[in-house]
């Protein structure tokens, strides 16, 4: 607040160029889409089993555990929250509901995905409540949970694997099965996307997310109760996590200790490159889509180039950092922009 | 308005010659710490006949102090309300350098141990010029995106190979004795005392204090916070080059998967020392009481064999606890 108040008044240099940086930020998702399809003809160039139906729906589904946990950071990252835990998370509704379904192989499918989200709610609730109600960094809350929750995860299954001769088939079914032609896992993110879309769009809630990451100081002057909000995001997150929890482990047909050890940090990246901002307020699900999107394709281009797996952290990296100075960049040559055309 | 501000400069003098009464001496963070110090020592005596003599309790030290390096520059982050988690990966990245420095390039280990020193330093740097070039950007962001770059870097360099062979003297700083005292032991109380010093005597550690309780103020009244900031992450990522060389030299190789997970102990025994996550407050002599507390415990249940993953939900149930017992102390309040 204070600074912006002392820039304005600073005289401005009126010969500066208008910055070309913030032409990006207008044309983010075609610029992003462009560089999908980019990415795409060179992978197949090299490698021509790139483009077949087959690899092409394997990726999709190797995706769209990713895509759905992205819908949940990019509320906490709207926030300005963050949330590392859901890797654990997810662990620990996978296996929990992966030993009930062995010991009880009449469960339907449906029950077991009821159950995932209720266990990943409950870990939710607790990270809101703490971040809301105690008032703890969310770095620090979901740090500790993160590995409380994957103590808890190595508690339940003794450091044993529930492996797929262990699962009634129509539970491993979850992730296999089609429903009108489709993927189910690819139906249960359609879903997931119509609700979030409108959820954050059309309701007042969803808005109320926005103003809170936006300007929780004047949101709170409207009467927006920042507590439930923050409340809110994390229990969604948390069921996200929950229900990619009984998906994951369907989809591999085992649940182990470090299931997805250091996934949070592939959807963390997802969303930072689908243009969500990390001080809050601003995030599209079409962003975030194809955030998802380009990871996915990296994942399963990297190992088709022949490229080594130890890469592919390394790139990662590299990926992330990027964006985010990119981002930076964008934002910063927006705001000039905009303060030439104030003087003029 | 002349009567306002004489009050608050006679509230200030009175905070700053804070009265010596019994409740000041004996209400403090630090004398919980000894508190739950002394328990945890009763705790372990009972569960393990073996804990209690002053060999065990000496040669523990040689196991967990590694990390306790770090501890020390990430309460001078926390104290300016920042955070770096890029830490873990730092050790693994400086000690992969020092490996590959020695085994690769058959630099004599003197000059590997340097080359460790200086990518730690280096990487350090490299966050707090990210930090500091890009004040928008969170310091958990930037240090995110880092830890998983430092960490890739370290498996493209070694892959999946453990690195080690390296010569003999160099298990000295592991587990070398000097006149029956655990040499690590012997770095450890330098160090403390140095950044104890640092935090507490100079105008350096009051200048962090200052960035801590609001940055924008210390900026106009004159201190450089880039350039404070930029020492701090530099000496974040130095000491994490220190703790690889000791972990190096105590596992006798090294691996880009070491130090996993550093992170959270380090933020962990920072928090429990009293050092406070909104910033500008701590005392250096509470984080060293947290880090032989957590030591202690971690090594009296490995004792008697509770697994690391359950040490995992300790370490992160002391890490809530430092968070929370203060702010329902000031829920109560308000």
């Amino acid at each position: 607040m204070s600074t912006n108040m002392i820039d304005s008044t600073l005289p401005v240099n009126v010969e500066k160029k208008e910055s070309k940086l913030a032409k990006i930020g207008q044309f983010r998702e075609i610029g992003l889409l462009a560089f999908i399809i980019m990415l795409m003809i060179a992978v197949q160039m090299r490698n021509s089993s790139f483009l077949t139906i087959e690899n092409m729906t394997d990726m999709m589904t190797n995706t769209a555990i990713l895509l759905i946990l992205a819908v949940g950071m990019m509320l906490v990252l709207v926030t300005r929250g963050i949330d590392l835990s859901i890797g654990a998370t997810l662990a620990l509704s996978g296996m929990v509901v992966a030993q009930f379904v062995s010991n009880h192989p009449q469960t339907s499918p449906l029950v077991a995905i009821l159950m995932g989200i209720g266990i990943g709610i409950v870990c939710g609730l607790v990270i809101g409540g703490l971040v809301s109600f105690l008032g703890v960094l969310p770095i620090i809350a979901t740090l500790a949970m993160m590995n409380i929750y994957r103590g808890m995860t190595y508690m339940v299954s003794d450091g044993k694997w529930i492996s797929s001769y262990q699962m009634p088939e129509n539970f491993v079914g979850i992730a296999t099965s089609k429903i009108l032609g489709i993927n189910s896992l690819v139906v249960i993110v359609i879903i997931v996307y119509i609700v979030a879309f409108y959820f954050i769009g059309h309701t007042r809630t969803g808005r109320q997310i926005y103003a809170v990451g936006s300007n929780p100081e004047s949101a709170k002057v409207t009467g927006v109760s920042e507590k439930k909000i923050f409340l809110l995001v994390y229990t969604v997150m948390g069921g996200l996590a929950g229900l990619s929890g009984v998906l994951w482990v369907s989809k591999f047909a085992s649940a182990q200790g470090d299931t997805a050890t250091g996934f949070e940090l592939s959807v963390i990246a997802a969303c930072i490159l689908g243009g969500v901002s990390i001080a809050g307020g601003a995030g599209k699900l079409s962003g975030v889509i194809l955030g998802a999107m380009l990871i996915g394709i990296l994942n399963n281009a990297l190992p088709l180039l022949n490229v080594s797996p130890f890469w592919q952290k390394g790139i990662e990296g590299c990926i992330i950092l990027a964006a985010i100075l990119l981002n930076v960049m964008v934002k910063r040559g927006v705001e000039q922009n905009n303060l030439l055309r104030r003087r003029v | 308005m002349t009567s306002k501000i004489e009050e608050s400069y006679v509230h200030r003098r009175l905070e700053a010659h804070r009265p010596l009464t019994a409740k000041h001496v004996f209400l403090q963070w630090e004398w919980l710490l000894v508190l739950i110090f002394v328990g945890v020592l009763v705790m372990n005596t009972m569960l393990s006949p073996y804990f209690l003599n002053i060999t065990s309790l000496r040669d523990a030290t040689m196991v967990f102090l590694d990390k306790s390096f770090i501890v020390f520059p990430m309460a001078f982050i926390m104290i300016m309300k920042e955070i770096d988690i890029s830490v873990g990966s730092t050790v693994a990245l400086s000690s992969v350098g020092m490996a590959t420095a020695y085994n690769v390039f058959g630099l004599p280990m003197e000059a590997a141990i340097v080359v460790c020193l200086v990518v730690g330093a280096l990487c350090g740097l490299f966050n707090g010029f990210l930090i500091t070039k890009f004040p928008e950007l969170s310091a958990v962001i930037v240090t995110l995106a880092t830890m998983i770059l430092y960490r890739g870097i370290a498996y493209i360099i070694l892959e999946d190979q453990a690195s080690g062979n390296f010569p003999e003297w160099f298990g000295f700083f592991g587990w070398g004795y000097v006149y029956g005292v655990p040499f690590i032991l012997i770095v450890f109380v330098g160090i403390a005392i140095a950044f104890g010093l640092l935090l507490h005597k100079t105008t350096f550690g009051r200048k962090v204090f200052a960035i801590g309780h609001n940055d924008v103020t210390s900026k106009f009244s004159g201190v450089n916070v880039k350039k404070t900031k930029l020492i701090v992450y530099t000496l974040a990522g130095l000491m994490a080059a220190v703790t690889a060389v000791f972990l190096a030299s105590r596992m006798g190789s090294t691996r880009p998967n070491i130090a996993n997970a550093y992170e959270l102990d380090v933020i962990a025994m920072a928090a429990l020392g009293g050092i406070s996550t909104a910033g500008g407050k701590g005392r250096l002599i509470g984080t060293v009481i947290a880090i032989f507390i957590v030591g202690y415990l971690q090594y009296g249940l490995g004792l008697i064999n509770i697994p690391s993953q359950t040490l995992m939900i300790v370490i992160g149930a002391l890490l809530l606890f430092a968070v929370v017992v203060p702010k329902i102390k000031d829920l109560r309040k308000s």
